[in-house]
């Protein structure tokens, strides 16, 4: 057994890397829940995020939060052009298609970065990047506190949108009533692409988040983005509350597997989680639409 | 107000409105009658923007309306409540009826919304309900609320009696004999030929995706194709 205090420091760190984890399930549960597509080009675009943090950083200095600035809003309008003029002309309204379509689009991406920037792995060096604040007799990293409060407000200024706007009510109006929603007016192919959008957005966001404290390389968005599909599934595929708690949980499981079972092993116990679910649960653990 | 000339559509290989001819002017009802499966449904979802024409014109005001996009002919106050609702099931009535005013009305929503509370009183009680949960009754009211917020110049009106208990089928003829009152101008699509003839000015028979008869409801109702046809005398 462990110390009471290494299993809570294990809990807080869970939760903290949780916090991101459910941040890019958020984008791509939003897209599904939406447009009713899983987007295979998530991983690959935060990846695109990540680079741009790290570009901004080398070339001329840019602080990773800092860059939330420009990346956020860089990201949501690749993820609405992506989806007004690649992915939505090129499927023809066919669900197969626009799986082919998202597949497509990461193996591009990927590939493009590959030959860009070769498949070493760069870092940034900030000097807050191993600032720990103690709270009572544990010492927590700055970074990833910072980055659970992001996680936050990001949720939060979401939820606004999408119950306190006019947009945010279309976008939730298209979700399951398409024809309804036209006849009131609403442009059902932007607001598919401003839904797309964001969930590249979230992922600017989580891109400025994760590279003070990670690495990036061509493939560094797939890897979080197999772990948030495992959310999106356990949360109930669409809800954004399942996603946050899901992702929370998630990253608690993983801290703790990683605890118990060694670091190599930390996502072991997700994926046990992600087939117990679709065993036992297949409409997800906060899910209530099958 | 609105023209309709030659109007052709369909699905795929079937062509199911071959060659509509009809007018709407303001201040008019005009009902449009057929039995189930002629094409009234695909003719409304023609008109208001959702289904492409493959010949023909629709003109609202004189502009031509058959290649625009649907958000914009509901911003022209066409404004068109389906068959079946398609009223936004998880979403508060509150919220189903402020997305009535997406494109149109924005500025008067809240003066709209109680102006469709005081037309449907049972949708006051059930502001924060799921619109979903609502009974066929209250859903039926909730979309042709929905319908008004925009402040339509012609509403379109598809089968709003479907599946809804005598008295309440009632009332519905009622309520679009007293919108149109208050001038506004309607379209009645519907399979209630009598209740239809006896609120309209006008009305057109479609059979097999084009018009087999119309005239005056007066006429219509006198007349022994009707009769015939859709009473059984
Ligand atoms: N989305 C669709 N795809 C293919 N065929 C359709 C579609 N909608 C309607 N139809 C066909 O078009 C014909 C007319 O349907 P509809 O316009 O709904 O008639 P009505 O409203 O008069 O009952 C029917 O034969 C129907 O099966
Ligand atoms: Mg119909």
């Amino acid at each position: 057994m462990f110390p009471t205090e290494i299993l809570l420091e294990a809990l807080l760190n869970g939760l903290m890397t949780g916090a991101i984890y459910a941040l890019i399930a958020l984008g791509l549960t939003l897209v599904y829940g939406v447009l009713h597509i899983i987007n295979f080009a998530h991983g690959a675009l935060l990846t695109c995020a990540m680079f741009l943090v790290w570009g901004g950083f080398a070339l001329v200095g840019l602080d990773p939060y800092v860059a939330l600035l420009p990346v956020v809003p860089l990201m949501f309008a690749l993820g609405y052009g992506v989806q007004r003029w690649v992915i939505g002309p090129a499927s023809h309204g066919e669900d197969n298609n626009i799986l082919l379509v998202t597949l497509g689009l990461s193996i591009i991406l990927e590939n493009a970065l590959l030959a860009v920037f070769r498949s070493d792995t760069r870092t940034l060096q900030t000097d807050y990047a191993f600032d720990v604040v103690p709270v009572g007799p544990l010492l927590l990293s700055t970074p990833r506190l910072i980055g659970a409060a992001a996680t936050l407000v990001v949720t939060g200024l979401l939820w606004l949108l999408l119950n306190r706007t006019d947009t945010g009510r279309a976008i939730r109006a298209v979700a399951h009533e398409k024809l309804g929603a036209q006849l009131v007016g609403i442009d059902v192919r932007h607001i598919y692409a401003v839904t797309f959008g964001i969930g590249t957005a979230c992922l600017g966001v989580v891109a400025c988040l994760l590279m003070p404290i990670f690495y990036v390389n061509p493939r560094s968005g797939g890897v979080f983005v197999l772990v948030a599909f495992t959310i999106v599934v356990l949360g109930g595929m669409g809800s954004v509350p399942g996603a946050l708690l899901g992702g929370l949980l998630i990253g608690v499981v993983e801290s703790y597997s990683a605890l118990y079972f060694g670091d190599s092993l930390g996502q072991l116990g997700i994926f046990v989680i992600f087939i117990l679910v679709l065993l036992f649960r297949p409409s997800g653990l906060f899910g209530a639409r099958a | 107000m609105l023209e309709i000339t030659g109007l052709r559509a369909g699905y795929g290989g079937t062509e199911v409105l071959r060659g509509i001819d009809m007018q709407v002017a303001a201040g008019e009802v005009v009902a449009v009658l057929g039995a189930n499966g002629v094409g009234k449904t695909t003719l409304n979802k023609v008109i208001s923007g959702v289904v492409p024409a493959r010949a023909g014109e629709v003109r609202f005001d004189g502009r031509r309306i058959d290649r625009a996009p649907a958000a914009s002919i509901v911003a022209a106050g066409l404004v068109h409540v389906p068959e079946g609702r398609k009223i936004f099931p998880q979403m508060s009535v509150r919220e189903n009826l402020e997305l009535g005013s997406y494109r149109r009305a924005r500025t008067r929503r809240s003066s709209n919304i109680e102006r469709v509370f005081t037309i449907f009183p049972r949708l006051r009680e059930r502001t924060r309900q799921a619109a979903g949960t609502l009974s066929g009754g209250e859903q039926q009211m909730l979309a042709i609320g929905r319908g008004l917020m925009a402040e339509p110049r012609l509403l379109i009106l598809d089968e709003p009696s479907l599946g809804l208990s005598p008295l309440l089928v009632e009332e519905m003829f009622i309520l679009v004999r007293r919108l149109s009152a208050e001038g506004l101008t309607v379209m009645l699509v519907e399979q209630n030929v009598v209740q239809s003839l006896e609120i309209a000015h006008r009305a057109y028979i479609i059979e097999n995706g084009a018009v087999a008869l119309y005239g005056t409801a007066a006429e219509l109702l006198a007349g022994p194709e009707v009769k015939r046809a859709y009473l059984g005398l």
